[in-house]
């Protein structure tokens, strides 16, 4: 039972990608998750940035809300730590106030990692994120590709997926990655407060994979690039799902928290099992099978 | 799950600048010494301390020096914090002679270990006299309490590691403070085959194993911590040398 994906250029030995923001900070946390597919890293930008205060993460019923404010340390210190990193396919996210940063935080980035994600889509960083302008991101992702060799992904959010994606694809982006944590909020009714200290965050985690799966499957029929998943995936039932709406991975990281750091292995397990089941003999033939027309 | 609301039972002065905060919660008192909570001051901060008491009431043993711990510190009994927690893995009680090594604050989430240990030894030291912490109780629960001041206030003038020396015959040592102390615990403990344990501080965020801010080595000080045994320390490179900034840029300890 083959789980071995592509991504243009890039093949995968699984399907499961470690998303960025979830244990990706340091190069050993990295390294100890070899059973991944791939691992993004945080989103780093130009300039080192201490993110928001605390609280930063409330766990909820049905996910977790977070407002981390896009702590990194300064591509160049990330660059220094990720220099000589055993990680098999090492996608390299980077965010930027302007298409000047954005473009020299993604070639630094670049001389150590096998794809960039382009992060134009954090719910609650203004201007870093969601914040990129939708005309902009065309320019935006041009302007990246014609100073990087390697793939370049753009990490979306499910609001005006279908044209902000538009435009990553006119500039030229490789692969898009749907989508990003859902601007959220929680109060405390005991204190009246807003729990986390940036009172708004980005909820991700099992409620919002249908809205992930959606936004999948629309991009997979607006485009024919690589699209990737992300969103509440914690099961192999998960994976499958994001597969059959065209994913060609699927990014993972709330499964870290329900599952451990052995959630990887025991979904790539669960994968072969129900491939096995299915006689089904290599993943890639399920990529898309929810599509409208699909002749599989 | 999100913060628990609790209004605060009591506030203990201990020390000049170090106050205990008490509440009761259910989850906490099912604690095990050593694990941490994330404290919540409603609009200020949240921050992980350890449990310096766990039965029947609760409560986190604070020094002020920040602006969340000040927040803390202004809080009287019948004002609310919210907890969340416990986390981490605590101390693994063992039997067989027990030495507690303890520097200023890092006596509070040893005090709920003391009555785990049979008649142990306390080593307990601070920068000065009016910052030993918990000295009293732990005299009420430990066989013996030896004392070191940095100034030489109290007790033994000098670092509390001089005290290690003439208790070479403990079968463990369990020790929190500051980093550089512990590392010298640690390294006295492995030199002469001493099981120790050693309960480690870093800047956190989730407290979940998810944010990777409290990272050392690709361990996480909010899950596989905040106690490591010393086989385990020994492995790690950034042990008593670098530590994360909130930004995750490696800078020394």
């Amino acid at each position: 039972m083959c789980l071995a994906t592509t991504l243009g250029p890039l093949t995968l030995k699984n399907p499961l990608i470690l998303c960025s923001g979830v244990l990706d900070m340091t190069r050993k946390s990295m390294e100890h998750l070899p059973e991944a597919g791939g691992v993004v890293t945080k989103s780093v930008g130009r300039e080192e940035r201490l993110g928001y205060g605390n609280p930063s993460v409330v766990e909820m019923e049905h996910g977790l809300l977070n407002a981390m404010g896009l702590p990194n340390p300064g591509v160049d210190a990330y660059v220094e730590e990720m220099r000589g990193h055993a990680i098999e396919v090492l996608i390299g996210s980077v965010f930027g106030e302007d298409q000047a940063s954005f473009v020299q935080a993604a070639v630094k980035m670049a001389t150590v990692a096998h794809a960039l994600e382009l992060n134009m889509s954090c719910p609650h960083a203004g201007s870093y994120g969601a914040g990129v302008p939708t005309q902009a991101i065309s320019s935006l992702v041009s302007a990246v590709k014609k100073e990087v060799k390697v793939p370049v992904f753009v990490k979306l959010g499910a609001e005006n997926i279908r044209e902000r994606a538009e435009a990553a694809v006119a500039g030229g982006a490789d692969g898009l990655v749907a989508i990003n944590t859902v601007r959220a909020m929680a109060i405390d009714v005991e204190t009246g407060q807003p729990i986390l200290a940036n009172r708004i965050g980005g909820y991700s985690g099992p409620a919002i994979k249908p809205i992930g799966v959606r936004c999948v499957y629309e991009l997979a029929q607006d485009h024919s690039l690589p699209v990737i998943g992300v969103g509440g995936a914690t099961t192999a039932r998960d994976v499958l799902e994001y597969v059959m709406a065209g994913s060609s991975a699927v990014q993972m990281g709330s499964a870290l928290h329900y599952g451990g750091k052995t959630a990887f292995r025991r979904i790539c397990d669960d994968l072969r099992s129900w491939l096995r089941e299915h006689h089904i003999k290599s993943i890639t033939e399920v990529i898309g099978r929810a599509l409208p027309n699909n002749n599989l | 799950m999100p913060p628990r609301i609790h209004a605060l039972q009591a506030v203990e002065e201990n020390t000049a600048r170090h106050k205990t905060f008490y509440f009761s919660d259910g989850q906490c008192a099912q604690a095990e010494p050593g694990q941490f909570v994330m404290v919540w001051v409603p609009g200020v901060d949240e921050m992980p301390m350890s449990l310096s008491v766990i039965g029947e009431r609760q409560a986190v043993t604070v020094e002020a020096k920040g602006p969340g711990t000040e927040a803390l510190h202004a809080l009287r009994e019948g004002e609310r914090i919210g907890i969340r927690g416990p986390y981490g893995h605590g101390f693994w009680a063992a039997p067989g002679r027990a030495v507690v090594v303890a520097g200023g604050t890092g006596m509070a989430p040893l005090l709920p270990l003391l009555e785990h240990l049979e008649q142990p030894v306390v080593l307990l030291g601070a920068r000065t006299a009016s910052l030993l912490l918990f000295r009293e109780e732990a005299t009420r629960l430990a066989g013996q309490v030896r004392v070191a001041t940095d100034d030489g206030s109290a007790g033994h003038h000098g670092p509390v590691t001089e005290l290690l020396e003439g208790t070479e015959e403990a079968d463990r040592v369990y020790t929190c403070g500051p980093e550089a102390m512990m590392k010298k615990v640690v390294d006295w403990c492995s030199q002469r085959g001493i099981a120790v344990q050693a309960s480690l501080e870093r800047y956190m965020k989730c407290g979940l194993g998810i944010c990777d801010s409290c990272a050392i080595d690709g361990l996480h000080v909010c899950r596989e911590g905040p106690v490591f045994t010393g086989e385990v320390l020994a492995s790690l490179e950034d042990f008593g040398r670098w530590k994360r900034a909130p930004s995750g840029k490696k800078v020394p300890l």
